[in-house]
């Protein structure tokens, strides 16, 4: 089992850091030949086009696509659950280039500008009963989810924010910000 | 639910960590941006090149222009404010954008105080030469620094001679017994808190870019390798020959800023780059980087 985080951009560094808290020991991943080492993959915070267009331009996208699921784990937060979705609203006029592996509808910036940023306890019930620390930047929302995708948390008003598709995770919110590993330890089983 | 606390606004500058942030004067050059994958567009009405060759006060950019970018990408849309100039701040705190640049490259308006920035919901990312500059910034709520570098010039040096200070700085706190902070904080004008912090943790508190005088795929890597968390390009893209090109190729440089194969690759055939200025060739009341207090 080896664990990556994609470091094209983003909070990378923040993730590497929690994986080293509960006892891994990733690798970045900026090319097709460091993919092909990992057998679970997070992709971080940051901003979706932008790492949408480098996946792409350093042909990243069909390796991804063919091991998704598979051979390889994912877990994208908040960017990275925009990459994952299926079905994207309020994306760049133009396109952005997307993963599509999740049977997820997301809006992206759908709660606002930075501004309507915010953070909130989350209830997160297979991480067990004390509420999951959630930050929410420029956040995106999971506005439908498939037959195959089961909820894995939600804001206190019921609102889905973390979903996982066999071992596919997206999470709207940040737990890499914080010092609570649960996350990251759960990824890490799937 | 709790909004716009001081953990949403250090991560969003969190968010664009591995990035460049790109000047742009109208919503053409901010798809252009977009396109060529800027995590952020900085919406002004003159790039500082053109601030610095006409002259004259610089303020805050038209509203309108602002509000026009902001509506023709789905990045996060930064603006400047003048130093000290707290109404601009408030102003484009109401447009309802992600981050206001409380800016050197403006011509400042209070010569003593800055903003004092934990009254804003909106972050605030400031400029600084060195460690004392930048805790000073975050002691009054900025929640991103960049080097300043100087603005408009084409010319990184000063950027590089300020982000060695800054890090050099840190790893020479490190090294400090817990009885020298005070004085060392006493020394370069910070609070003895944040001074703290840095020598415990051995890094700045928030995150921080470069800026000022970036012009080439190599400059951006250069930047990194010393150490800074993201760049930002101002006149160095849209006066260039060719800007979609030469924006894709720095975005590519800083996200493969150890990789001198993919930076060779990227820098064939980028056109003119714009045309660089000797510092030493500014008249010293020109300098932007020394406004700031």
């Amino acid at each position: 089992m080896t664990i990556g985080v994609l470091a094209l951009q983003g909070d990378f560094r923040e993730h590497v850091e929690a994986l080293r808290r509960v006892g891994a020991a990733p690798i970045d991943v900026r090319l097709p030949r460091q993919l092909a080492l990992v057998s679970h993959l997070i992709i971080p915070g940051g901003e979706s086009t932008t790492i949408g267009r480098l996946l792409n331009l350093y042909g990243m996208i069909e390796p991804l696509r063919a091991r998704a699921g598979r051979d390889l784990a994912i877990w994208g937060t908040c960017a990275g659950a925009i990459l994952l979705a299926r079905e994207l609203r309020d994306a760049r006029a133009a396109g952005q280039h997307t993963l599509a592996l999740m049977d997820l509808t997301v809006r992206r910036n759908a709660f606002g500008s930075q501004l309507d940023s915010f953070e909130a306890p989350l209830n997160a019930p297979v991480l067990g009963e004390p509420p999951l620390p959630g930050i929410f930047i420029r956040a995106p929302r999971i506005e439908a989810i498939g037959p195959d995708v089961e909820a894995v948390a939600t804001l206190p008003d019921g609102e889905i924010v973390a979903a996982r598709q066999g071992r596919i995770l997206a999470t709207t919110f940040h737990p890499e910000l914080t010092s609570d590993d649960r996350m990251h330890r759960y990824f890490l089983t799937l | 639910m709790e909004k716009s606390t001081w953990t949403t606004k250090v991560g969003l500058a969190q968010m664009l960590k591995g990035g460049v942030i790109m000047d742009v004067i109208n919503a053409e050059q901010a798809r252009i941006a977009e396109e060529a994958g800027a995590v952020a567009v900085m919406a002004l009405e003159r790039v500082p090149a053109d601030i610095r060759a006409q002259g004259g006060v610089a303020r805050m950019s038209d509203p309108e222009l602002i509000l026009a970018i902001k509506a023709s990408v789905t990045i996060p849309v930064m603006a400047k404010a003048r130093i000290g100039h707290f109404v601009e701040a408030q102003v484009l705190e109401s447009l309802g954008i992600d981050y206001i640049d409380e800016s050197e490259v403006l011509t400042p308006a209070d010569e003593e105080h800055h903003i004092n920035k934990h009254k804003f919901k909106i972050p605030f990312v400031c400029g600084c030469r060195n460690i004392g500059e930048g805790l000073r910034r975050v002691a009054e709520g900025a929640a991103m620094l960049r080097t300043k570098g100087e603005a408009g010039t084409g010319n990184v040096v000063e950027a590089v001679r300020h982000a060695r200070a800054v890090y050099s700085e840190v790893r020479r706190l490190q090294g400090l017994g817990e009885d020298e902070l005070f004085v060392y904080a006493k020394q370069i004008q910070a609070p003895y808190e944040l001074v703290r912090q840095v020598a415990e943790t051995g890094r700045m508190p928030v995150v921080n870019f470069a800026a000022g005088g970036i012009a080439t795929p190599a400059d951006a890597a250069l930047m990194m390798q010393l150490g800074v968390d993201g760049v930002f390009v101002g006149s160095g893209i849209f006066k260039s020959g060719d800007p979609l090109k030469r924006a894709r190729a720095i975005v590519e440089a800083t996200t493969h800023y150890n990789d001198p194969e993919i930076i060779a690759e990227v820098s064939k055939n980028l056109g003119e780059p714009m045309v660089g200025i000797e510092i030493s060739k500014i008249p010293t009341e020109q300098l932007m980087a020394q406004r700031g207090w």
